[in-house]
């Protein structure tokens, strides 16, 4: 958690509201389906107790049983309308709430492809997992339970309005009287709920942050033995989700029955108002009866949309988290008329390129250097020099803070991007296997890669051996992050990865460090016939694996320090010459163990 | 009582533990049900009084009562609501604790065998609907039984053909109940376990940004990850289908109920055998039922629901802990650190070929052994034995003279320092991360020499934040070689007896290695040192170098004596220096 989600200000209901309803513009038909079925469902309920008063005027106080047959009739035709009715209605704002959840997880995953280095060094995976699942998921209570049903409750609340004017309007004019109070009673709640909620939503994210961590990295907590320390956190932040729960379910446990007690008052006054006027004469029993009905009817819907619009506030919190993410414009993109669409040659320049990740701490200073096309280049220096930062600027995964970076004399801002990056291959320090076939982390789901290519470039860094061994050879499982491997084998694989790839520029981040020497030189060897033509920069710590390049670049605090052969800079006896002494000396090595 | 047929079983004993809520929430659901019973009973009073003839004063305090009775329902309901509701969300905390406690214990060999998204989902969206049985489910269906008894006893009392009646489609509910609760939670497992998948996919998704953008295969993670949701989908609306049916379903039969009494009620007012008044008060109970009568629909939903998802939690719950203390562990008196391996074989639960193949070894206390091989040769492997990370074959590997398995797991590897071979950090501060195995707040002074140790204390001085800067997930915003040298000082920093480094100077240039090599002499001193590595230079001063060849040692001896062997070993020196010649030329 480098950096708590900010709390988000101010809240735009109207406009996230706006915004979620767009979501159903594409399926308006099926809304105003269900529209329709919601509407005249209700209006076949809404018949129910006028049926009863009917019964009650008409046909029992006048003992006509015949009537009574009749109406009985009309309310089962009403029952099987309002149940044929409330099926559509379910599976169309259904259907309806799950293509737009599914149209709403797809845009965020997309987002999220589209989104730099830079935003995920400073949000956990566990975050952004909550965006696309359990945020998403609270939207649907929206879509089901919410949107449409505001229609149906206007709709309702409007029928049963004229029903009781034509009734008696002295009496709807008395009901009319407690709706002030229902509105001050749920403008209040809003807030505190909403709050309430915003604390449960980060609360979930922080959980899955922990959980996410805490998994992929047991093997850390077991053998350091920090369980419980781990285990006091992780309680820590689901303790802040509980006290946040708890907190909405105080506000909630009081605002519904306030609403009832509302809806009360309307039936005191409609007895006492109403009865009062039975008693003068002026109103019929069967209609004050209908009225008390109807009242409860009546604050129903008022009271659902109510606390509809409380749930509301807690899909405003999902929401308002979802679209602050889908609003991050993502910092490096094509541009939006490509000056090239693929590297031709590979040649690259580096034009007094500085860059820092954080203000204050740059990493590189006035870079630069030229690669000629076909040129092996080896990039050396002390950890933490810079090396990793310089490639990651090549292919954009950070884009530079000064001075510009070419290929085949176009800056790489003005590549297609995708375009860039596949001419470019790319040999990361940290490896990363997905859970998938050998096959499947070869090819990464590139269809142009042919299973021979891949098994060639396996071949190519001597992967192969190893993996006709696996149970299942190309075919074979990997666990997550390739965990039934040695990370030399994860280390080969991801190589063989890249070479599949057939790029024009080759970059080799310390791509052999975890192999064994025998094989690494078996590889050097394969890899020298497949590097003609290509261009190559290869970044390592041990000179043995530099020292064939045409030339070598010493980068020193972000500084480029010295260029040139092997041989040129040995003469030369600066930071190289250093370098180059140590590992040699060190045949009289440091470990200062035993007699 | 069976577990697998009764997952939702297994919260008793959490539910217990808050008995004496419970039991007061309870009695609000009664306290609530019996004042909500009041009001048609008022509104009766108030329709026959006004067929007889009240005055307005009568009247008044009738409406009076109403309001009255629904502030004091009101009161119930909050306190049923907080109290059930809010011991739910206590179980779900209670239970996710234990979850976590639970995991933790769980072998590497299980975690691998299930991804993250999966452990995940089941720790919130599965212990969700857990919860919604807890809290709304319990709330509901007690509200519910408590309804349906007193309203039928009034009923009965009113007039009990009329109820007979009014309940011979409420029967039908059951029916139906039975018919729909297997298929919802059928389909309900189907739903979560597509859910995991989504997670999983977007677990390794995220995790894996910098692979999908450096190979530009955003297009194919978005196909594959709308393949799985469209799979999500598709199953969410088969659930909806279902009850899309049941729902209107029950409203339908509860207005049978209501035509029915309307028919045969009415007849009976006409004949005057029941009074309006007595009819329009059993038409005010009845709507009573509706609203219980739908909550069975949503609580058998919930029910299912919980129930698959609990059996989902129980998968993990329920697996015993694969490593965990043996009876009678304990700490063996002499502690040294000496390490022995007797004739390990060993073979990972998923492959059928063994990655160790009849190893032994001994390192007296104080001793470094080496261990060097080719890429797969089984050298972690044999680092991961000694702190228990898989367990050995009993009789195998000895720390102090007793057999790993035999120790208290906890004491076992707080006498191990390990650098894994892969760095892990957690997003925190550096100095959190550095002082990680500790159990105490570590002194500012301790971390800065261990730090000093790995030489990664000089980069951290260039940060502005220095110790407090926050290192990203897995450490990503440090460079390979700082990540690793921190994982070093991880290690040492608690002083451990035994030290395994595995090929822990990959990432480290060779002037930095030579340096912390320096500094680690001192501190391996006098600690018995497991030391992994690709490189002569690493390797050569230790006081055993053993080489490993597809998990069978090939050659042992000190550097002087493998060379003069001229096996394995000697070849491997040769080449290195070989290298290193060839370079000079
Ligand atoms: N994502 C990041 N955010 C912030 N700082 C970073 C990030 N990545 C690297 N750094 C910092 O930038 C500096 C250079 O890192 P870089 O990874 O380029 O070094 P390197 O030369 O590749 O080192 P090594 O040989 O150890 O891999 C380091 O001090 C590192 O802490
Ligand atoms: N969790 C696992 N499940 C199944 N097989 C595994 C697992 N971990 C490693 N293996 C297999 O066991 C063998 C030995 O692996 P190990 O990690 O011990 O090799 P290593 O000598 O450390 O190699 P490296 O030098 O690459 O680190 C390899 O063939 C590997 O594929
Ligand atoms: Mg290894």
């Amino acid at each position: 958690m480098a950096e708590e989600e900010q709390v988000l200000g101010k809240a735009y209901d109207a406009r996230l509201m706006r915004r979620l309803l767009g979501y159903i513009g594409p399926y308006r038909r099926s809304a105003f389906a269900a529209i329709v079925c919601l509407v005249l469902g209700s209006a076949c309920s809404i018949v129910q107790p006028y049926l009863t008063k009917l019964a009650i005027d008409r046909s029992i106080r006048r003992g006509d049983i015949g009537g009574l047959a009749g109406i009985a009739a009309l309310y089962i035709l009403s029952i099987v309308l309002v149940f044929a009715l409330n099926f559509g209605q379910t599976m169309l704002v259904n259907l309806m709430g799950q293509k737009v959840m599914r149209d709403l997880r797809l845009e965020i995953f997309r987002h999220l492809q589209r989104l730099e280095a830079a935003f995920f060094d400073r949000n956990p995976v566990g975050r952004l997992m909550t965006r696309v699942t359990t945020d998403v998921d609270t939207l649907n209570e929206l879509f089901t339970s919410g949107v449409l049903s505001v229609f149906d409750d206007i709709f309702t609340l409007t029928g049963i309005l004229i029903f009781l004017f034509l009734l008696d309007h002295r009496l709807a004019l008395a009901i009319l009287c407690v709706l002030p109070l229902l509105v001050a009673v749920t403008l209040l709640f809003k807030i505190k709920v909403r709050d309430s909620y915003r604390r449960v939503r980060t609360a979930i994210a922080r959980i899955n942050t922990f959980l996410q961590e805490n998994i992929t990295g047991a093997a850390v907590v077991q053998i350091f033995g920090q369980e419980r320390k781990q285990y006091r956190r992780f309680t820590a932040v689901n303790r802040e989700h509980l006290d946040a729960n708890l907190q909405s379910i105080f506000y909630y446990a009081l605002f519904l029955p306030l609403l009832e007690v509302v809806g009360a008052l309307a039936v005191a006054l409609i007895v006492w108002y109403g009865g009062l006027q039975v008693l003068s004469g002026t109103l019929t029993l069967g209609t004050l009866v209908a009225f008390i009905q109807y009242s409860d009817r009546f604050f129903r819907p008022i009271s659902d949309l109510s606390e509809k619009y409380t749930i509301l506030q807690s899909t405003m919190a999902s929401s308002e988290r979802i679209f602050n993410l889908l609003d991050t414009p993502p910092a490096i993109i094509s541009p939006e008329q490509p000056a090239a669409r693929a590297v031709e040659r590979g040649k690259i320049e580096f034009r007094d390129v500085s860059f820092a990740y954080r203000p204050g701490e740059p990493v590189l200073r006035n870079i630069s250097f030229t690669v000629q096309p076909g040129e092996r280049i080896a990039v050396v220096g002390a950890t933490g020099a810079g090396k990793s930062t310089l490639i990651a600027l090549l292919n954009r995964s950070y884009d530079t803070g000064g001075g510009a970076i070419l290929i085949d004399g176009v800056d790489v801002r003005d590549y297609e991007l995708a375009a860039l990056r596949r001419s470019i291959g790319i040999v990361l320090q940290d490896v990363f296997l997905f859970s998938g076939s050998v096959m499947d982390n070869i090819r990464l789901g590139n269809r142009s890669i042919g299973a021979g290519d891949a098994v060639r470039a396996a071949e190519t860094v001597h992967a192969d051996p190893f993996i006709r061994r696996l149970d299942g050879e190309y075919e074979a499982r990997l666990g997550e992050r390739g965990a039934s491997l040695s990370v030399g084998q994860k280390q080969l694989l991801s190589f063989a990865r890249a070479l599949a790839y057939d790029p024009k520029i080759l970059v080799l981040d310390e791509a052999t460090s975890s192999v064994d020497t025998e094989t690494e030189l078996l590889v050097r060897d394969a890899l020298a016939r497949l590097l003609a033509g290509r261009t190559s920069i290869v970044i390592a710590h041990r000179l043995s694996t530099v020292q064939n390049a045409d030339r070598i670049l010493v980068l020193h605090h972000g500084r480029l320090c010295e260029t040139g052969t092997h041989q040129e800079l040995l003469h030369r006896r600066g930071i190289y010459w250093k370098l180059y002494q140590l590992q040699y000396r060190d045949q009289a090595p440091a470990v200062a163990t035993g007699p | 009582m069976n577990r697998s047929r009764y997952p939702l079983l297994v919260l008793a004993p959490y539910l217990g533990r808050y008995r004496g809520r419970l039991l007061v929430g309870s009695f609000m659901v009664l306290l609530t049900v019996i004042a909500g019973m009041c009001a048609p009973w008022a509104l009766k009073y108030v329709v026959d009084g006004l067929q007889q003839s009240v005055d307005g004063s009568r009247l008044f305090s009738y409406a009076l009562l109403i309001v009255a009775i629904s502030l004091v329902e009101g009161f119930f309901r909050f306190w049923m609501r907080r109290i059930l509701i809010g011991v739910s969300r206590q179980v779900e905390y209670d239970l996710r604790n234990d979850f976590l406690a639970h995991v933790q214990k769980m072998s590497l060999s299980f975690l691998q065998s299930r991804s993250t998204g999966d452990i995940m989902s089941r720790a919130t969206n599965d212990l969700g609907a857990v919860r919604m049985v807890l809290g709304p489910g319990i709330m509901y269906s007690m509200n519910t039984v408590t309804l349906l008894v007193i309203s039928t006893a009034i009923l009965v009392n009113l007039n009990w053909k009329l109820t007979l009646l009014a309940y011979v489609p409420l029967a039908l509910v059951s029916i139906s109940v039975k018919q729909f609760g297997r298929r919802i939670h059928d389909r309900f497992e189907e739903i979560q376990e597509q859910f995991s998948a989504l997670s999983t996919r977007t677990q390794e998704n995220i995790a894996g940004i910098r692979v999908v953008k450096a190979f530009a295969r955003e297009n194919s993670e978005i196909r594959a990850f709308g393949i799985l949701n469209l799979e999500y989908v598709r199953r969410n609306v088969s659930l909806i289908r279902l009850w899309g049916v049941f729902y209107p379903l029950m409203t339908a039969l509860i207005g049978l109920s209501s035509v029915a009494l309307l028919w045969f009620g009415g007849r009976q007012v006409i004949q005057g055998r029941l009074t309006l008044g007595e009819f329009v008060a059993f038409m005010g109970y009845l709507s009573l039922l509706a609203w219980p009568t739908i909550a069975i629909g949503r609580v058998i939903n919930i029910f299912q629901r919980g129930s698959a998802s609990m059996r989902r939690i129980l998968e993990i719950l329920e697996t015993p802990p694969g490593i965990r203390d043996l009876e009678g562990a304990e700490e063996p008196p002499d502690a040294g650190g000496a390490l022995e391996i007797r004739n390990l074989t060993f073979s990972y639960p998923s492959s059928p070929r063994p990655a160790l193949s009849d190893v032994s070894l001994s390192v007296p206390p104080g001793k470094t052994l080496a261990i060097v091989g080719r890429t797969g040769s089984g050298k972690s492997t044999l680092a991961n034995l000694i702190p228990r990370l898989y367990d050995p074959p009993p009789g195998t590997v000895f720390v102090d003279g007793r057999d790993v398995r035999g120790w208290p797991l906890r004491s076992l590897r707080r006498r191990i320092g390990y650098v894994p071979q892969e760095t892990f950090l957690f997003s925190d501060t550096i100095a959190e991360n550095i002082a990680f195995g500790l159990e105490s707040k570590a002194g500012e002074e301790d971390i800065l020499s261990a730090a000093r140790v790995s030489r990664v204390a000089g980069d951290i001085e260039s940060f502005t934040q220095g110790m407090q800067t926050f290192v990203g997930e897995r450490g990503v915003t440090l460079s390979g070689g700082q990540k690793q040298r921190m994982a070093i000082s991880r290690a040492v920093i608690g002083s451990p007896d035994i030290l395994i480094f595995d090929d822990s100077l990959s990432s480290v240039d060779t002037y930095t290695e030579e340096k912390i090599l320096r500094e680690l002499g001192k501190v391996m001193e006098n600690r018995t040192t497991l030391l992994v590595s690709h490189r002569i230079s690493t390797v050569q001063r230790a006081d055993e170098i053993v080489v490993l060849e597809e998990g069978r040692v090939v050659e042992r001896g000190t550097h002087g004596e493998l060379l003069r062997r001229g096996g394995a070993y000697a070849d491997l020196y040769h080449k290195q220096q070989l290298e290193d010649e060839l370079s000079e030329i």
